[in-house]
This record gives structure tokens, C-alpha cells and sequence, in this order.
């Protein structure tokens, strides 16, 4: 691809652009400097003389080719629209079954199961404070559960997301539910979610962590056994939105994410795995906020970063290594309690520069995120957005079609630069290991975060509703938290007592026995802890049992905070 | 008049199963900036826990981010306070808490719930008042 461009740059721009910039300065009076979350200045305007078209092939060049800056795959969204994968989670096994299939009815087309806090904590709902039980997400204990929340879904052709952070129990439980309906686990799609244990230790402290150390192994064996046995699954998503959310600006939250993949791939080649039998399964997860052109810049440049860094550092032969595969979600820290139904413009604006982002899957927020957890009626719209965006709005005709605009091109080029130099940062730390053991990533996330709420303080930064156009509103229409039923609960904790006196209490105390043992063997033929904890799930083993265990035996992660 | 030498002393916590604490990093962080004496703990903390650091810590105040329902516990760290002598500390509770709860809360003895958009300098201001009014009547010749 050798043609000139068509906007080569013609030889008058020079004077027009002088002249522009006369009139400019004239007219505006008092000019701003204005700069993006990622601190980058933003011109009034981008000519040609801002790209060069000496760069075309080897920066831009063309979907589905090296270095992916316009997409991944030759057709993108023209030839196969993005996964529209909501996050549900309420209340009991039952309850977040109706919501899933009333989701699935809509127009969502994968699932994603949300478990209760305390699931993600580590506990069984006979460990924690009934209050909060299925108030975040679904009480899923055991395979039981499972099998009873994904009832209906066919798993041999549903893309299946669970959020389910280190020891992947959801994955174990689900895998049985496979098991009994008598489908293939070679068959079986889907993601971990949530199996970036650096990022719980550097945003939001969630989810159950083991100490560094454990947690870093327990990922590496899931790679290594999903990889055996689970060839359409992907064990690992790198994620970036909980950085994002935690107030790391857009650029840092992509430096920071490929710094934790690079750990990620050293580790799993640390342990023999080849770059190229792993990496076509790291996916990655990203915030996309209302900061419209440079979320779309960020996703361009994660690809071309991406597509670079595995062959260059990986020597990555196959192209399935080299491409940078998200799933975006809405951001819900842009969203206002203030004008709640404002909050389907933002999530309109920021689904947009996901999609012109190019991502392979979508989660639109509720507008009622910033309230409690989303109401059916909340959750409905999200999807229809998404439905509108995709089917009425024409967005998908053209791939990557902000592409050659001189100012998303020049604004990629340099979100790239700014990535780059947080990932060598992070290098100068020792790694991300060594940076988040250390603190670095989160006191930088956590000063980012100040910064920006200076500026909302400080009016720099408009808030519709929060820092300007506020109006007063009416309390009573604002919804209230949907809480479980707890008719429904009383009777999801009898159940649950009721299985844990009646199974087999030989299997479980062998399945834990044999986990335990797996936790103390070392060297190159050593138990892979994930099998032990597929079997352990499948002998009837609670999730707060197995978590437990592995507390013990591998320590417990306590939050490296920094303030 | 607000004395000028005085500083208040407060805890910034979190309590019940829920880790996201960008709220209560950066309430800390400006608090501790405008002359606040801050003990800040990570999240994940025991009610039981949180009394005793109050105790001990001799603080005026306690404040409570929650982000993912963990409000609903306070009504038992209230009731801890008081059972462990500490009734007299004041409580705010910051994070997303619907308008039904709050109320629960304020009936519950919680002083203030902020929400999503209220100012630092607004919180700074309420916790140096409240702060004040506590500890004058810890030591109301002073």
C-alpha cells in the first residue's frame, strides 16, 4: 500500500494555517489551556501539518493488520457487532436467574454473573453479616448454586463472563453445571474476570486476595490448566477499569494494565508456557469515560502498544498473540446521583467512544448505578442504549471511522507516548510486582485521584447537576436500594445449612485434604492448584471452604494502602 | 468562634466486606490538609475493631465510606460505640446510600450522610464543627 493520501498536505496549508492562527488568537480573546485526564494540552486544531503521512503504513495501516491501530479484525463491527455482555447480580441463585433471562430477552447476548460482596470477599453467606447478603451481587456458594443461576442457559453456545477473582471457584462451579447439562468443557467460552490480582491490590480492595505471593501462583496454575483443558476459555483479563475508577487518569490505567500483562507473561513463561500458547488468551478490561476522543485515542494506542509488545518482547509469531482484545464498561465514578436520568446521556456518550474504539464487548451502567444497584427498570434501558446504538444509529457502518482524523490521529500518537512512559516507570520500579508491593502504583492512583476531584471542587471540571446547573429535586423520585427478598434469603440460608449437614462430608474432607496438600508441593511436577480446586468444587466443597483453605496454607493478602 | 488551635482528631474507615476506598483515600487525604488529625484504616475493618481504634485513639469523630451497601451494618457499630463507651464520638457516613437509608442512619445517631458531589471543603467544614461540639462536651470547663 504504496498510494499517496488523499489529504497529502497541499502546498498552501502553511499560509492558510498562519492566517488561521491570526484570526484565531484575535477572535478568541482570553485562551484557556485546556488538557485531557491524562494531563496531555489539547490544540484548538489539528491540520495536516499535526500527522505524517510518512507514518501511514506502519502507525495507522489497516484493520486486522499489524499494529491494529484501526481494529483487530479485518471486518469489526460491519461484519460482527460487539458482545453486549451486562453485569448482573442480585439476591439469591433464583432471583438473578429472571434477571439474566429477562436480560437475555432483551437483546443481551452473554452472560455475566456478579457475585455478592461477599463471595468476592472469600466467604460463605454463613460467614458474614446477613445484611448484606445478594445486596451487590448473587449468593453463590457451591455448585448447587450455580447450576441453579444459570438454569436455561446453554453453555455450549453462551459466552459466559464470571467475575471471579482468585481461587476461579465460579469457574469450578460452573464447570460442573457443564458437567450435569452433558456439555463439552472443550466447548465452554468465556473469562475469567477479575483474575488480575495486582489490580485488587492496587484499586479496589474487593475481592478475596490471597498474600502476593500465593496469589501469583494460583494464577499461574489457572493459566496453565485452562490452557489444557479449556481451549476456548480465557483464565486471564487484565483490567484496567478498576485503576480507572480509582482515579488513575486514562493513560496511567493503560501504562499500569500492560505492566501488570508483562508480569503476567513473565510469570507464565517463568513456568514454561510458551508466549504463544498464552497470550492469545489474555483479554483485557477497560473504563471508558466521558472524556469522549481521548478514551477512543487510549484504545487505539492499547492496540498498537499491544501488537508491538508481543512480538518485540515476546517474539510472538502468531497473530492471535498480537491482538488487543477488550471488553469496555461504562464509567459509573462520571456518574451523578444529582439528575439521575442524566446519567443515560453519559452512558449514551461514553458507549459511543467504546464502540469508535473498537471493543469486542460492551457493558452499558444502569442510570440508577450512582444510587444503589441497578432496578430492572435501570438495567432495561442500559440495554436498550445499547440496542440503539448498534441498530438505529448507523455507528457501525464504517470501521474505525474516526480514523485519519488529524486530531484523533495525533491524539493516539501521543496517548501512546504517555502509556509508554508509565509503563517505564513502572520498569524502573522492578516490575509491576515490585511496584504495587512497594506502593508506587497506588499512591500515584491515589494522587491522580485528589487531583481530579480539585478540579470538580474548584469548578475547573463541569458536573451537570453536581457543580453547575444544579436544580432542586424531588428525593422521593429517586429509587430506592432493590434489596434482596429476605423471605427469600431466610430460605436460600436454610437451604444452604441443609446442604452442608446432608452431602458427603468423607469427599469433602478428602478434596480439601488433597487441596491442602497441592498447596505444599513445589518443583516442576507439582499438583496444579486450580485442578485440585476443579475437583474440590466438584466433590461438594463450599467457595468460603476453599477460600479458607488457601487462606491458611498460602497466607492472606491485607491491602498495601497508601494515602 | 471556632478556636483556631484547635484540631480535630478523626478516624476514616471502612467496615463490612467492600474494599473500594478512592472515597475515603481522598476524604483522608484533604481532611489531614485542613488541620485534621486523621487515622485512616484500610477497608475490610471489624465493627469490634473500629471501637476499640476509637477508644484508644482518643478521636471525636468517626467517618464511614460505603460504596456498596456496607451501611446497612452501621446501625450495629452505633450500638458498639455506645456499648464500648464510646457513645459520645460522632459518626458521618459517606458513599452511595440511597434516601430510604438515610434516614435509617440519622435515626440510627449518624450526625451526617454525604453523598456523591458534596464538596471536601464541605466536609472538612462539618467534621471541624462537629468535632468542636464533641469535644467541648468532653471537657465542657475548657
Amino acid at each position: 500500500m504504496n498510494k499517496p493520501l488523499p489529504h497529502a498536505i497541499p502546498a498552501s496549508t502553511g499560509e492558510a494555517n498562519v492566517r488561521w492562527s491570526a484570526e484565531y488568537a484575535a477572535q478568541i480573546g482570553d485562551d484557556r489551556e485546556v488538557r485531557n485526564r491524562s494531563g496531555i494540552p489539547i490544540k484548538p486544531l489539528y491540520t495536516p501539518l499535526d500527522v505524517d503521512p510518512a507514518r501511514f503504513d506502519a502507525e495507522i495501516g489497516f484493520p486486522g493488520q499489524p499494529p491494529y491501530t484501526r481494529g483487530i479484525y479485518p471486518t469489526m463491527h460491519r461484519g460482527r457487532t460487539w458482545t453486549q455482555r451486562q453485569l448482573i447480580g442480585l439476591g439469591t441463585p433464583a432471583t438473578y436467574n429472571a434477571r439474566l433471562r429477562d436480560i437475555l430477552d432483551q437483546g443481551g447476548n452473554a452472560v455475566s454473573l456478579i457475585p455478592c460482596n461477599s463471595v468476592f470477599r472469600g466467604y460463605d453467606m454463613d460467614e458474614v453479616d446477613a445484611e448484606l447478603l445478594g445486596t451487590c451481587g448473587v449468593v453463590c456458594n457451591s455448585a448447587d448454586h450455580m447450576a441453579a443461576c444459570l438454569d436455561g442457559v446453554d453453555l455450549a453456545r453462551t459466552s459466559c463472563a464470571m467475575n471471579d477473582p482468585s481461587p476461579f471457584t465460579l469457574l469450578a462451579f460452573m464447570l460442573d453445571t457443564a458437567k450435569r447439562n452433558g456439555v463439552p468443557w472443550n466447548a465452554i467460552t468465556g473469562t475469567s474476570n477479575q483474575s488480575d490480582y495486582l489490580s485488587h491490590f492496587v484499586a479496589n480492595h474487593m475481592f478475596f486476595r490471597l498474600a502476593l505471593a500465593g496469589a501469583r501462583r494460583v494464577l499461574t496454575d489457572h493459566i496453565a490448566w485452562c490452557g489444557e483443558h479449556l481451549p476456548r476459555w480465557n483464565p486471564l483479563s487484565v483490567v484496567g477499569q478498576h485503576m480507572q475508577q480509582a482515579g488513575a487518569t486514562p493513560a496511567e490505567a493503560l501504562g499500569f494494565t500492560f505492566a501488570s500483562a508483562i508480569q503476567y507473561a513473565d510469570d507464565c513463561v517463568a513456568a514454561g508456557m510458551s508466549p504463544d500458547a498464552i497470550l492469545p488468551r489474555f483479554t483485557f478490561f477497560f473504563d471508558i469515560s466521558i472524556s469522549f476522543f481521548e478514551e477512543i485515542a487510549k484504545f487505539r494506542a492499547g492496540r498498537r502498544i499491544w501488537a508491538r509488545l508481543t512480538r518485540e518482547r515476546y517474539g510472538a509469531r502468531d497473530p492471535r498473540s498480537w491482538r488487543f482484545k477488550f471488553h469496555g464498561q461504562t464509567s459509573g465514578v462520571d456518574l451523578t446521583r444529582q439528575q439521575p436520568l442524566n446519567n443515560i446521556a453519559r452512558v449514551t456518550a461514553q458507549a459511543i467512544a467504546g464502540i469508535f474504539g473498537g471493543l469486542q464487548s460492551l457493558h452499558t451502567d444502569a442510570y440508577d448505578e450512582a444510587l444503589s444497584c441497578p432496578t430492572q427498570f435501570g438495567a432495561r434501558i442500559a440495554v436498550a442504549t445499547q440496542n440503539i446504538l448498534r441498530e438505529e444509529a448507523h455507528l457501525t457502518d464504517v470501521i474505525d471511522p474516526l480514523g485519519g482524523s488529524y486530531y484523533v490521529e495525533r491524539l493516539t500518537d501521543e496517548m501512546e507516548a504517555k502509556v509508554l512512559a508509565v509503563m517505564a516507570d513502572v520498569e524502573a520500579e522492578g516490575g509491576m510486582y515490585r511496584a504495587v508491593e512497594s506502593g508506587y502504583v497506588q499512591r500515584r492512583i491515589g494522587d491522580s485521584a485528589r487531583t481530579f476531584q480539585e478540579r470538580i471542587d474548584s469548578g475547573e471540571q463541569t458536573v451537570v447537576g453536581v457543580n453547575r446547573y444544579a436544580i432542586d429535586e424531588d428525593a422521593s423520585a429517586r429509587p430506592a436500594l432493590a434489596k434482596p427478598d429476605p423471605a427469600l434469603m431466610d430460605a436460600h440460608r436454610a437451604d444452604f445449612a441443609r446442604f452442608k449437614a446432608q452431602r458427603s462430608q468423607d469427599d469433602v474432607a478428602r478434596a480439601l485434604a488433597a487441596l491442602v496438600r497441592a498447596t505444599g508441593e513445589t518443583g516442576p511436577t507439582r499438583t496444579n492448584l486450580f485442578g485440585a480446586i476443579v475437583a474440590a468444587a466438584a466433590a461438594g466443597c463450599t467457595h468460603g471452604e476453599i477460600c479458607g483453605t488457601l487462606r491458611r496454607e498460602l497466607g492472606f493478602g491485607h491491602p498495601l494502602v497508601a494515602v | 468562634m471556632p478556636d483556631p488551635a484547635f484540631r480535630p482528631k478523626v478516624l476514616i474507615t471502612k467496615i463490612g466486606l467492600d474494599g473500594h476506598d478512592r472515597g475515603s483515600r481522598i476524604v483522608a487525604a484533604h481532611l489531614r490538609d485542613a488541620g485534621v488529625e486523621v487515622v485512616y484504616t484500610p477497608p475490610w475493618q471489624d465493627i469490634g475493631t473500629v471501637v476499640k481504634l476509637a477508644v484508644e485513639e482518643d478521636v471525636d469523630l468517626i467517618g464511614v465510606s460505603s460504596l456498596a451497601t456496607d451501611h446497612l451494618i452501621v446501625p450495629k457499630l452505633m450500638r458498639a460505640l455506645r456499648e464500648g463507651g464510646a457513645g459520645d464520638v460522632a459518626v458521618i457516613v459517606g458513599g452511595i446510600v440511597p434516601d430510604t437509608d438515610e434516614k435509617m442512619l440519622l435515626d440510627a445517631g449518624v450526625s451526617r450522610v454525604f453523598h456523591p458531589g458534596n464538596k471536601l471543603d464541605e466536609i472538612a467544614a462539618f467534621v471541624h464543627a462537629t468535632s468542636a461540639k464533641v469535644r467541648a462536651s468532653r471537657f465542657p470547663s475548657a
